[in-house]
């Protein structure tokens, strides 16, 4: 119940978040600069890196047994697969 | 302490501890389903955007940036409240705990309101992809059919969100759930995954198309 124990849950949420800022503030600009092919990577590649802060951070993945991080991940594996097969029977299409 | 302990622990669980992992567990499998649910759309849209990238790029211009980046931000912003008051919850931090699950209620029905000042903007100027569709680029109509959707959905995992943190943070206040109820981290986890959602829709809708 002390001050101290306060302080600290929200030291880390604030530098998270102001992690979390500083990634919104440089996508938007990025967005703005003519890359190319490259700027939707690059957004994306942005996108994946605040996901990636929230869940270790505020979802706590970080610290968590491996039975949740094994939940997280294999949600990740088919949506891997879905987007594999799919792109490659639509790329390989003569 | 061992009181509020007891109040929590529900069958058919011997400590909190197991029955916080076996919560979190649970709702680790739904956030799966939830997000396979929006890989769909996400597939979709990766899909058609390889079919049409001149229509999406000049449907992505056609977006609002002010009001989705302003809506990122609050977004954001009421996951670091929603990841404070769940830890606050759990350390029994009566006042920091309810003051930011408050916050996450204020934030939470900004990013209505002003999604919904939005959309009716996006109605005004013609952006429903039905008759009056003011684009002519192929691939522009399915970008706004997907916008739509995908929007749409996400408003309402949204709501859902605030009705939970509602009703948990009432029951909070009461004194009628005990702080150390595990309950206050599973919301925080689906409260995340919609912020998750939303990171990953903000540069497919209103990033492309701007350089």
């Amino acid at each position: 119940m002390s001050g101290g124990e306060a302080r600290a849950i929200l030291r880390r949420g604030l530098l998270t978040w102001a992690g979390l800022l500083l990634l919104l503030l440089a996508t938007l600009a990025l967005a703005y600069v003519p890359m190319g092919w490259l700027n939707l990577p690059v957004g994306l590649a942005i996108a994946a890196a605040k996901a990636l802060l929230v869940a270790l951070v505020f979802m706590d993945l970080r610290r968590r047994d491996l039975l949740l991080r094994l939940a997280a991940g294999a949600s990740l594996l088919w949506i891997g697969f879905l987007f594999l097969l799919t792109f490659a029977d639509l790329l390989s299409r003569p | 302490m061992s009181g509020d302990v007891a109040a929590a622990l529900r069958e058919p669980w011997d400590s909190l501890r197991r029955q916080r992992e076996a919560a979190e567990f649970g709702v680790w499998i739904f956030l799966g389903s939830e997000a396979l649910l929006f890989a769909g759309l996400l597939l979709a849209f990766a899909v058609n955007r390889t079919l049409h990238p001149a229509g999406f790029a000049a449907s992505g211009r056609e977006t609002d940036i002010v009001f989705g980046t302003v809506n990122t931000l609050v977004l954001l912003t009421s996951s670091l409240a929603m990841a404070v008051g769940s830890e606050a919850a759990r350390a029994g931090l009566r006042r920091l705990a309810l003051r930011a699950l408050a916050t996450v209620l204020l934030l939470g029905l900004t990013f209505l309101v002003l999604k919904g000042f939005e959309w009716a903007k996006d109605l005004r100027e013609q952006l429903w992809p039905g008759a009056g569709f003011r684009l002519a680029e192929p691939g522009a109509r399915l970008f706004f059919g997907l916008y739509w959707t995908m929007t749409a959905l996400h408003a309402l995992h949204l709501a859902g969100g605030l009705a939970v943190v509602g009703w948990l943070s009432w029951q909070g206040w009461r004194g009628t759930r005990p702080l150390g109820s595990p309950a206050f981290q599973v919301a925080a986890l689906y409260w995340h995954l919609v912020d998750v959602v939303w990171i990953l829709l903000y540069p497919l809708l209103y990033l492309g198309g701007r350089a």
